[in-house]
């Protein structure tokens, strides 16, 4: 009887609190509104259904507790009539905890299973460089050995959970240690760590100690990142992506080139990254405000930029755009580099394309490319302004100015981005 | 051995010359300036509940925002103002709540909640200790990490918003105000927030390490100390010679801020605004910052294998499996976890030759994990388990360690780690094994050493209920995340719109942020379980789980200095469950080897030639008495 009295009394309880939420936020809402109503400047946001919505869920909620209150007292009555009855417990959690944990086991395994085909099938394809694959094949294999182990531990402490509870029958077994057990589960993980150690170490080896081959030397590409793009450059004719300093960064200038430097007449911008399939990249990171990473990781690539240091990374692409469009069945692939380390309130949108073509294609796009220098950098660095022709490159230096000229611009570019 | 004797004297004769009426306290010495190191847990780990929550919080927050980045909630206009114009989080904003619920969670929660209230609560009581070395100065830790959460919490008080550089704080962009607006104001509380955290660590650490090696009870020396207070001692001394490095840093951090100083700030442009600061490097805080930040995350969770160790043996009924190995491994990680900082800095930057070098050091470190795992799982092995909710939490972490432990393996790889860097990959594996696996050993402490810190039961069922939920909704969040990082899905990133790829990740992040929900609405029938029964819950017993050590030979009822007569003494160790030939299937640790002849064994003695001798006499005395009775 008293567990009746119980619950009617806790409905009327939750019945005053539901009518209480009830009228003072539609009384709240209301004065909200009349209020707006009075200055009639503002767009006037109705919140009445904002807030029953709200009281609506939380209602949902109290109720779900008033629900597992209710269930909690009909244990406890249930209980206390087996007790009063001088029966055994109703209800043995030792057993319900056990099974639970089976239970956990078998759909936890199925959910695995879903996991590592479902959304196994999401992740990046193959890797897109040289050594991108060993990378990927150490990642295989770190994947199965741990796989193993966490399926193995899992049933382990499960099925343990299961088969030793307390049953109130059995005594616990007396088994202080065993050194020739602890021995065995300390060197085979050492042995298994010194094999992926070392793999590791020599994949990490071969990624950033490379020796150059004097017939097959890399392409430069500067990056410079910035709160919230990148600019790239090429390194022209020369091969040589010339020296900048910070201190010469204008709103004209926007990398700090030092145009005295000859290296620096030829250097060329782009809006993309376009790279030669095949052919070693040696890419140079530098950074001018805080820090950010370079991360193109369809080609296992990850390097932070860090104002005050240059950091380098080389590799060499296999895959064209055009060929992993095919092998993906995906014509809109597009290969990208993006920011990874948090820079500032830009920093979920900060990208650029890659796209990885044959040399020939390369060699078309690349002398297309405008240059850094322009008749205004040419004033600034006293250097003997080139005369702007009528014909062909005119088309070429108006490009020019414009282009550097966008550097600046483009931050506001990426600007209303943010503001959406 | 002569200061322990010393010490026990001059208690025992404070405690004789004074009548305990002396000991009558008002309000505010009892509950507020407490010395009591009882109290000073139980301050601990309320605090510690509520920064939780706050944390929790700002979880939900942003995982609403990843999970429906275009949909506007009118209702957190309500509550955020001009940081939700319009329902919809800021940029900004998203970066200060993602920031400051790392903090919380990481150093006031984990930490100090954590090793705060174990280590507090139970050095003294599991020692046979009066109280800590110095009761004044563990108030005042308790009381700079309370003063240092007000300040954290302050910042959301302030026009420019609370820190948002990532919980790192990496500079330039905590250094730079023009950077993002959370590194104005904000970032100076949150640097002030921690120079008064580590000095409350510091604190807090030095009583913990000067009470286990000065003040312990007789016949407790360092081998019979239960797993918990090996935790305890080794976190503090991790903390003690860490975190000065991390107020070393900070301290340089704020001199670059506000002194102009360029320790970390070089070749800087803002804009077209080129700063002065030259000759800094923005590495050496992370060198500085890691050199404390990886020590922190096995101060994070060695108190939580301490936890489960003591709470596996109790309800297994069965002695901790391979007592000195945990002890070893703790000890090796607590060793190598000092040369392990540089595997957060693989792709920074960092001479290459250094990644080989951390990678070595850091998978060495999954060995004695691994054997903590193994010996966990031997420990069960023909156990006669009890599902007590503290061991049912206690499974939950061994689960975790191994699922965040094995994702540990491909991050420590130097040559994996460059794709997976800073990814959701990372985001998964620390949550699972510092996030998940700390908070339920954190738990299972709660509900394990619930009545000795309030002399009251927690509800079981509700217990149940709390640990089932949270435990699938924690693999449910986190276990798709590792997905996402597997697809280059770069961590702390706003908002998953501006990308293609990314798309398809937006159901998942749905599913995930639902999952979310429903593990922080669990966590309410903790609460009210917690707070409940601190007033309402069921009296408990003295031992009411059975258990060896010597924290359940004190009374029920809270006295200042723990046993009202003698200190007891401690004759065996504190794993002696189901032993054969015993009469019950636990040996309290105060029970001497004379009482329990009928189960002693040859290596109780540890080669004493004398007890060894009574022992056989014994044993030959039974023998000829069984062949006249039979």
């Amino acid at each position: 009887m008293s567990l009746r009295k119980f619950i009617s009394n806790k409905t009327i309880a939750a019945l005053a609190v539901i009518l209480t939420v009830f009228a003072n936020t539609s009384a709240f809402a209301q004065e909200a509104a009349a209020g707006a109503a009075a200055t009639a400047a503002k767009k006037p946001i109705d919140m009445f259904p904002i807030y029953k919505s709200a009281a609506f869920y939380i209602l949902l909620f109290l109720l779900l507790c008033l629900f597992i209150a209710i269930v909690g007292k009909a244990m406890r009555v249930y209980e206390l009539t087996r007790e009063a009855q001088d029966k055994p417990a109703g209800i043995n959690w030792n057993t319900v905890n056990g099974v639970l944990f089976v239970i956990f086991l078998i759909v936890g395994l199925y959910g695995v299973y879903f996991e590592y085909t479902v959304h196994g099938k999401m992740i990046l394809p193959d890797a897109a460089s040289e050594h991108g694959v060993k990378i990927d094949q150490m990642f295989n294999i770190t994947l199965i050995l741990t796989t193993i182990v966490f399926i193995g531990t899992h049933l382990v402490l499960f099925l343990f959970s299961y088969f030793y509870k307390n049953t109130g029958k059995r005594k616990a077994y007396y088994y202080p240690h065993n050194n020739a057990l602890e021995r065995i589960w300390t060197i085979v993980p050492a042995l298994v760590l010194t094999v992926l150690v070392l793999m590791g170490f020599l994949t990490w080896r071969s990624i950033f100690y490379k020796i150059e081959d004097p017939n097959n030397k890399p392409l430069n590409i500067e990056i410079t990142s910035q709160q919230f793009l990148w600019t790239i450059r090429y390194p022209g004719a020369d091969k040589i992506v010339g020296k900048k300093n910070y201190k010469l960064i204008t709103g004209t200038n926007s990398l700090g080139m030092d145009f005295n430097d000859p290296n620096n007449l030829d250097d060329q911008m782009a809006e993309e990254m376009v790279i030669p399939v095949n052919k070693p990249v040696r890419l140079i990171l530098t950074s001018k405000d805080v820090l950010h990473s370079f991360y193109m990781p369809h080609f296992r690539i990850q390097l932070n930029t860090v104002p005050g240091m240059t950091s380098y990374f080389e590799f060499t692409p296999t895959i064209t755009t055009a060929d992993m469009q095919t092998k993906e069945n995906d014509p809109a692939f597009k290969f990208l580099f993006y920011c990874s380390k948090i820079c500032g309130s830009g920093h979920y949108n900060m990208q650029k394309v890659v796209r990885v073509v044959t040399q020939a294609e390369y060699d078309a796009w690349v002398v297309k490319q405008p240059k850094f220098i322009n008749n205004d950098l040419r004033k600034q660095f006293n250097l003997p302004i080139v005369p702007e022709p009528a014909a062909a490159p005119a088309a070429a230096a108006p490009a020019d100015t414009a282009k550097a000229a966008t550097s600046a611009p483009a931050v506001a570019m990426n600007k209303p981005a943010l503001k959406k | 051995m002569s200061t322990i004797t010393l010490h026990d004297t001059h208690n025992n004769d404070h405690h004789d010359g004074h009548d305990h009426g002396h000991h009558e306290q008002s309000f505010i010495t009892k509950y507020i300036f407490s010395q009591d190191h009882k109290m000073i847990a139980k301050q601990f780990l309320i605090t510690g509940i509520i920064m939780a929550v706050i944390a929790m919080g700002l979880s939900i927050l942003f995982r609403i925002q990843l999970a429906w980045p275009d949909k506007s909630f009118p209702i957190l206009e309500t509550f955020l103002g001009r940081w939700a114009e319009g329902g919809r989080i800021k940029p900004d904003f998203y970066l200060a709540l993602v920031t400051i619920h790392g903090t919380i969670m990481v150093f006031f929660v984990l930490t100090a909640g954590l090793s705060g209230t174990f280590s507090n609560l139970l050095i003294p009581l599991q020692l046979g200790v009066r109280d800590m070395a110095s009761p004044f100065m563990n108030m005042l830790s308790y009381w700079l990490f309370f003063i240092a959460c007000v300040v954290m919490m302050s910042s959301f008080f302030i026009e420019t918003g609370p820190a948002s550089a990532g919980w790192t704080v990496y500079p330039p962009l905590s250094a730079l105000p023009k950077a993002i607006s959370g590194s104005a104001l904000g970032m100076t509380l949150w640097l002030i927030s921690m120079v008064l955290f580590v000095a409350s660590q510091l604190m807090g650490g030095i009583n913990y390490v000067s009470t286990v090696l000065n003040m312990r009870t007789k016949g407790m020396d360092l081998w019979k100390m239960p797993l918990t207070i090996w935790a305890f001692l080794l976190t503090a001394i991790l903390g003690i010679l860490s975190f000065p490095v991390l107020v070393a840093g900070v301290v340089l951090l704020i001199f670059d801020r506000s002194f102009g100083t360029s320790f970390y700030l070089s070749d800087i442009v803002m804009g077209t605004q080129v700063l002065p600061n030259e000759g800094g490097s923005p590495i050496l805080w992370q060198h500085l910052f890691w050199f404390l930040g990886h020590p922190e995350v096995y101060i994070v969770i060695m108190p939580a294998l301490g936890i489960s160790s003591e709470v596996i043996s109790v309800n297994s009924r069965k002695p901790i499996f391979g007592y000195h190995a945990m002890v070893y491994s703790l000890i090796g990680i607590t060793i190598l976890s000092f040369i392990v900082w540089g595997h957060h800095m693989f792709v920074t930057g960092m001479n290459p030759l250094l990644g080989g070098v951390f990678m070595i050091t850091t998978l060495i470190i999954a060995v004695p994990s691994a054997v903590k795992t193994f010996n966990y799982l031997a420990t069960l092995w023909r156990g006669n388990i009890r599902f007590t909710p503290a061991m049912l939490c206690a499974i939950g972490m061994v689960s975790f360690f191994i699922s965040g432990g094995l994702t540990g393996i491909f991050l420590g790889n130097a040559s994996l780690d460059i794709n997976l860097h800073d990814t959701y990959f990372v985001v998964a594996h620390f949550h699972l094994v510092m996030g998940s696996a700390a908070i339920f050993g954190m738990l299972a402490g709660v509900y394990h050493w619930y009545p000795k810190m309030f002399g009251r039961m927690l509800n079981e069922k509700l217990g149940y209920l709390h640990f089932w939920i949270t435990f699938i909704c924690a693999y449910l969040v986190f276990f798709p995340l590792h997905f996402l990082g597997l697809d280059g899905v770069p961590r702390r990133y706003y908002a998953f719109t501006e990308f293609e790829f990314m798309q398809k990740w937006v159901t998942v992040n749905i599913f995930v942020t639902w999952a979310a929900i429903v593990a922080a609405l669990a966590q309410i029938a903790f609460l009210f379980n917690f707070f409940y029964s601190i007033f309402k819950g069921k009296k408990a017993t003295q031992n009411p789980w059975e258990s060896n050590t010597l924290e359940w030979t004190t009374p029920v009822e809270h006295i200042h200095g723990n046993w009202p007569g003698e200190i007891p003494t401690v004759y065996r160790w504190p794993y002696d469950y189901s032993k054969p030939g015993a009469e019950h299937d636990f040996i309290p640790q105060t029970v001497p080897y004379s009482q329990t002849m009928s189960s002693n064994m040859p290596h109780d003695f540890e080669g004493n030639a004398e007890s060894e001798r009574i022992q056989r006499e014994w044993e030959e005395k039974q023998a000829k008495e069984k062949t006249i009775l039979d």
